[in-house]
């Protein structure tokens, strides 16, 4: 065995690991998650392949301990040192409220008030100095925020983006007194004006800071102890990696970093299927995951929110949420409408068919009782729940309300719920400018392969692609990622006015700076790979929109056509007598990573096991003689036409009536939307 | 008709709230005005061909627009004539079912093979359509006229195609004309997204069946809403609150709120209400009514929104007060301030009876503050609005939001540093207004304060607030939030408070000079000496209240930064008899 490369992605319930070998099989190996310390589930996944790390070359991890203790809020103690007169920016958000309608409920600050303290300084929007740093002030505050309890400090101060003089200044003075390295600049983080998110932005870096450093210190430990002392990437909320060493630092970039990882690895299958514009649909027991994919490249935003006031505004890939999953419950409303979610029964006590004491009937339960997933496998042996008991419950719970059987409420169901997640999908694209119907559908997770193709067909998508393995997506992800930094600067200049040396000096900045933290990084990269984005809009907007450019060497007219082009594109509209601004400069560094060759993952599956025992199923309101098979039993070049239901370790794939699906060269089963059987 | 099944009622039901999303989504988009584009101040729907009777709207429509397009809508239709394809509407009369001037209405008749099957619709707000002063809050206007230009129900486009003259007269009557046309090009091209998705909609699903469907969802809706309405008990609620004054005439105007729930039906008589008033707080009745529809949202969110949700409340006219305004008083305050008085009535009437439901007042006032100056460094005039927030009544579930949106809206503040970008000023304090969280068992949220100072050049300072006078209410109990401050420091002079404390206008201020704005904190809910001492204990710690006030309000004696749990059950069972 030649050496490998190991990518592992924790998930909430499965740690899944792939291991990619330069000439041999790879190997898949999928433990129980730890969340205690994720670390063991990651050794034990390892374990599980029976690989010696010895032979293992590199290690790219994908954590969700950054998320997690964000969700949970098991957070560090974290002091904020502000400019006088703002420390409760980070309470006082924008003036929102949670939902449009209902004036209740509330949010938590990452930071309370009794440990945010403000000293005297002040610059303005241009730079300039107002009010010096008063450093008796600071050394105060810093003892007491210390005296507190606090472990991370932040340090964030208004138009630090524009000059970050104070903020360095004042990080030097608490380096001298704090006991450890978690101090947060806030334009360290990002260097973009708002106030209010780029200081919730470096809140949540400090909150995190700590744990995630504990967390990497013990998974680095673990590996040493067992010999390996070759690269550990941890996976990044961009898309890119970077070294385990270093991820502390930029800690809030590891949110999201799940997500990401699976949008990386559909944007790398896709290309190497010949789908280079693709929409992710990642759909799994509570939730589902949408992405956009243009020319292979996975699209980025800087204006996620994690949740209701928790805005973090670092560029990461742009996957949105739809509360929609396989456990979400039906129900019937006042109106006597059927409704399907929000509220999911999850994993505990989950869909009825888990046995676990769901007694409301989900999507999950519907796809079980209309013949979609294969009650032998789900109603497993040792399960209390039986189908009838399950079709009982559609029809009390729906069915009757509905004067439908337990058939009819669960059909019902699906036709509801596939409407709802298909209008949201529709807008996710919509919003980010695109339509779908350019798109093929990328379906992985538990669910997603489940009802991509009803969608597709909804949204008049032609093509959606499943890929092989396409329960371990995310670890797919960490193999194929590069090592990536991003850098976001604001100018806020009209494009007229516009110094074009400033713009050079900062874009070539940017640059530098990545590549010396990749120097710094010592992981074998092939060659550096930049990217460049300007955010402009036009004077008097207030949305941005981001425009590719090619270099340090852009030019005003360049910028000018760029954007004026990319506007028209968006919004069918031409404006000649307003003046674009440049809002922003944004460079992606990027550290090519030598690629593992995905096509192995076609082979060496799962044993193909005894084949599923016939049944009907469910479509377009009637039972059909419906093809059952195993994945594993079906080669490249296999045809099956719809209806269909194709089973695999780690999902179910539903091929529709008039559909056809075809299993391409690299192990993906390429379905062709038709009109419906 | 043959009945609809369930599962296509539902299907199309999504259909229809998706077209109108869609139509959100490409006005927001494309928008220039950042009250549209950022703050959200638009609503687009759907509504019948007859009577302008709702079908459908967007999920984020902002909330005081959910009524009042319907009625606007009716008016389009009641003057309509020569209808072809691609033929748009704009009016922006306020008494023709609108607000105020600057929310202008797009209406266009939708064509489905060769007949009209519905309207579409969409309401923007426009930073100005001219008047006496920029953005057109006026706070002492008296009449109509000089509030801005006033449009009835013209074709804007005929045949899709925009009249060229009727565009010249409106960017010759309004402030920062040029970009307007950015807005005009978006507010139309959404209500084409809208016709391109219901065309969509009607080829898949058969226009018989999207027709019966519409009949259904109207009948649906209207049975959930009476099914919330069945959990009031019986009986006559009385609700009352105040505006501070009209901006002109410095007396409080009462809103005087009856409501009787009979069945499964809530009648509204605002008889008792003040007379119309000499200045801009004066409500149309579009808006009047629209305000009693959101706030019934507010307390029922889940209940969908079409003509159907409406059909329970019965709303008497009020004629001869100041909440059905018509020509030529002054409307400017009433879909930013009154309207939001109209829902803290509502409110306040029905907490008695849904006590686990509702919440003591929120803050409830849109905070409107605009500054016009010159700015000598960079040459040039500029208008700085700011909006702010407030807080948010406790309830049942918990204490109050603070810094909320104004219950009406949906919009979010300008960031500092970009107010510091674009205006010669300074901004420097924005903090939590302590002690303004109304004392409850459940507080009230907090307002903020915050400090504009002038840097260079000379200006003139408007405000349109309110709960200047009074705080917002609390419920159950609980005491009232802290109230509206206006205060401007001008160097070498005594500081100035207007004198209707929170509306005033073109108050001259130069460099140097601070504008210091507190807005309210939400009322309480339930008796505050319910509160938990370790509650009161931590905000204490937080700084939100004194000492002092932790004893006056709360009754809980701290002494060495713990209660002290004899004195607090004393001081506790002395207030509590006292009261």
């Amino acid at each position: 065995m030649g050496l490998c490369i190991i990518g592992v992605d924790v998930g909430g319930t499965f740690t899944d690991l792939v291991l990619m070998d330069e000439d041999g099989a790879p190997r898949v190996a999928k433990v129980p998650s730890t969340p205690d310390n994720q670390a063991f589930g990651v050794l034990a996944a390892i374990a599980e392949t029976g690989a010696a790390l010895a032979d293992v070359a590199g290690i790219v991890h994908g954590t969700t301990v950054t998320t997690n203790a964000l969700l949970e809020r098991k957070i560090a103690r974290v002091g904020l040192i502000t400019t006088r007169g703002f420390r409760d920016v980070l309470e006082l958000g924008r003036r929102t409220r949670p939902q449009p309608y209902g004036m209740k409920g509330q949010f938590v600050p990452l930071i309370p008030r009794e440990l945010r303290v403000e000293v005297d300084e002040r610059i303005d929007a241009e730079g300039e100095v107002l009010v010096p740093l008063d450093t008796d002030d600071m050394r105060t505050a810093c003892a007491y925020l210390l005296e507190q309890g606090c472990e991370a400090l932040v340090i964030h101060f208004l138009h630090a983006y524009r000059n970050p003089v104070h903020e360095n200044h004042a990080a030097e003075i608490a380096a001298e007194i704090w006991p450890n390295g978690f101090i947060t600049r806030g334009h360290a983080i990002l260097s973009e004006y708002r106030e209010y998110e780029r200081g919730v932005t470096a809140a949540v870096n400090a909150s995190v800071q700590p744990i995630l450093h504990r967390y990497v210190g013990r998974l680095t430990e673990e590996l040493a102890s067992r010999g390996y002392d070759r690269d550990l990437l941890v996976m990044q909320g961009n898309g890119g990696t970077v070294a385990a060493e270093l991820v502390p630092d930029h800690a809030v970039n590891t949110v999201m970093s799940g997500p990401a990882s699976g949008v990386m690895a559909a944007a790398h299958t896709g290309a190497r299927a010949g789908h280079r514009n693709l929409l992710t649909y990642d759909m799994g027991g509570t939730s589902c995951d949408v992405g956009v994919i243009r020319d292979a490249i996975p699209q980025v935003s800087s204006e996620l929110e994690l949740e209701y006031a928790m805005p973090i505004h670092v560029p990461m890939v742009d996957v949105h949420t739809i509360g929609a999953g396989g456990g979400s419950i039906a129900w019937i409303d006042d109106a006597g409408m059927l409704q399907v979610g929000p509220e999911s029964a999850g994993a505990v006590p989950g869909p009825i068919c888990y046995g676990r004491g769901g007694g409301r009937p989900t999507i999950t339960d519907a796809n079980l009782a209309l013949g979609r997933l294969n009650p032998d496998t789900l109603l497993a042996v040792e399960s209390p729940v039986t189908l009838d008991l399950v079709r009982a419950a559609l029809e009390d719970h729906v069915g009757g309300p509905l004067g439908l059987d337990a058939d009819g409420a669960a059909a019902a169901i699906l036709r509801v719920a596939n409407a709802r997640m298909a209008g949201a999908l529709r807008m996710v694209s919509l919003a980010r400018g695109h339509d779908p119907r350019d798109f093929a559908l990328f379906a992985f997770g538990g669910a997603g392969p489940l009802h991509a193709v009803a969608l597709a067909r909804e949204l008049g998508i032609p093509k959606v692609l499943i890929p092989a393995r396409p329960g371990i997506t995310n670890a797919i992800g960490c193999v194929v990622a590069d090592l990536r930094h991003d850098y976001v600067n604001t100018v806020n200049v009209p494009v007229d006015a516009l110094d074009m040396g400033e713009v050079r000096a900062i874009v070539e900045e940017q640059m530098r700076e990545g590549r010396s933290i990749i120097e710094h990084e010592g992981v074998a990269v092939e060659g550096l790979h930049y990217v460049h984005d300007a955010d402009m809009q036009f004077l008097g907007q207030s949305h941005i929109l981001t425009v590719p450019i090619p270099g340090p060497g852009v030019n005003r007219d360049e910028l000018r056509t760029l954007f004026e082009t990319a506007y028209r594109d968006r919004f069918a509209v031409d404006l000649p007598e307003i003046r674009p601004v440049l809002v922003n400069l944004h460079t992606a560094v990027i550290g090519r990573r030598p690629q593992a060759d995905i096509a192995a993952l076609a082979a060496g599956g799962e044993e193909a096991g005894p084949a599923p025992a016939a049944r009907r199923a469910w479509f377009d309101g009637g039972w059909r003689e419906t093809r059952i098979c195993r994945r594993a039993t079906l080669a490249a070049g296999a045809v099956i036409d719809g209806p269909a239901v194709i089973e695999q370790m780690d999902t179910t794939i539903v091929i529709e009536p008039g559909c056809t699906a075809e299993i391409d060269a690299i192990g993906n089963l390429m379905v062709t939307v038709g009109e419906g059987g | 008709m043959t009945a609809i099944d369930p599962v296509t009622l539902a299907v199309v039901q999504s259909g229809l709230i998706q077209v109108c999303n869609e139509m959100d989504l490409a006005f927001v988009r494309a928008a220039f005005s950042p009250v549209i584009s950022e703050a959200l101040d638009r609503s687009d729907g759907i509504y019948h061909r007859n009577d302008g009777a709702l079908i459908a709207q967007g999920d984020l429509g902002l909330p005081v627009f959910v009524g009042t397009m319907q009625f606007g809508t009716r008016e389009v239709i009641e003057r309509a004539r020569d209808l072809e394809p691609g033929d748009l509407y704009i009016v922006n009369d306020p008494y023709l079912g609108g607000t105020h001037l600057m929310d202008v209405r797009f209406v266009k008749p939708f064509f489905y093979e060769g007949e009209i099957f519905a309207w579409l619709a969409n309401t923007g707000h426009w930073p100005d359509t001219g008047g006496a002063v920029p953005g057109g809050f006026s706070a002492n206007a008296t009449e109509v006229e000089q509030e801005g230009l006033r449009l009835p129900p013209v074709k804007l486009f005929k045949g899709g195609e925009i009249d060229e003259e009727i565009l010249a007269i409106i960017l010759s009557n309004i402030r920062i004309a040029d970009q307007r046309i950015g807005d005009i090009k978006a507010q139309a091209a959404a209500l084409t997204v809208g016709e391109r998705r219901f065309t969509a909609l009607l080829d898949r699903y058969g226009r018989d069946v999207v027709e019966a469907c519409i009949v259904e969802l109207r009948v649906r809706a209207e049975r959930q809403m009476r099914a919330k309405i069945a959990t009031i008990p019986d009986g006559e609620y009385h609700g009352v609150s105040y505006v501070d004054s009209d901006g002109v005439v410095d007396e409080p105007l009462k809103i005087d709120m009856r409501i009787v729930k009979r069945d499964t039906d809530l009648h509204f008589d605002m008889s008792g209400s003040s007379p119309p008033c000499l200045g801009p707080m004066n409500s149309v009745i579009a808006t009047t009514r629209s305000s009693i529809y959101l706030a019934i949202k507010h307390i029922f969110p889940e209940v969908p929104i079409n003509a159907g949700t409406f059909a329970p409340l019965h709303i008497a006219d009020p004629d001869g007060t100041f909440l059905y305004a018509r020509y030529p008083r002054p409307v400017s305050g009433c879909a930013a301030e009154v309207s939001q008085r109209i829902a803290e009535a509502v409110f306040a009437a029905l907490t008695p009876a849904l006590p686990d439901q509702l919440f003591a007042a929120p803050a409830g006032t849109s905070g409107n503050f605009a500054l016009g100056g010159h700015d000598p460094t960079m040459g040039r005039n500029y208008v700085l609005y700011l909006i702010s927030g407030g807080g948010y009544g406790g309830s049942r579930d918990g204490d109050g939001l603070s810094n909320g949106c104004s219950t009406i809206g949906i919009s979010k503040t300008t960031p500092i540093e970009v107010v510091e970008q674009r205006y010669p000023v300074l901004i420097e304090r924005y903090a939590l207004h302590e002690g303004s969280g109304g004392a409850g068992e459940h507080r009230g949220g907090f307002g903020v304060n915050y400090t504009v100072r002038v840097r260079r050049g000379t200006a003139r300072a408007s405000f349109v607030m309110d709960h200047g006078r009074t705080g917002p209410q609390g419920a159950l109990g609980g005491r009232d939030g802290g109230v509206n401050r206006v205060r401007i420091e001008r160097d070498g002079h005594p500081d100035y408070i207007p004198p209707h404390l929170s509306k005033d206008q073109d108050i001259r201020v130069g460099e140097g000079d601070r504008i210091h704005v507190s807005t309210p904190g939400g009322g309480g809910y339930g008796d505050p000496l319910k509160r938990a001492p370790e509650a009161v204990l931590r905000d204490l710690r937080r700084g939100y209240y004194t000492d002092e006030q932790a004893a006056e309000m709360f009754g809980v004696v701290i002494v060495d930064g713990a209660v002290d749990e004899a004195a607090t059950a004393k001081l506790r069972a002395r207030t509590g008899r006292r009261k």
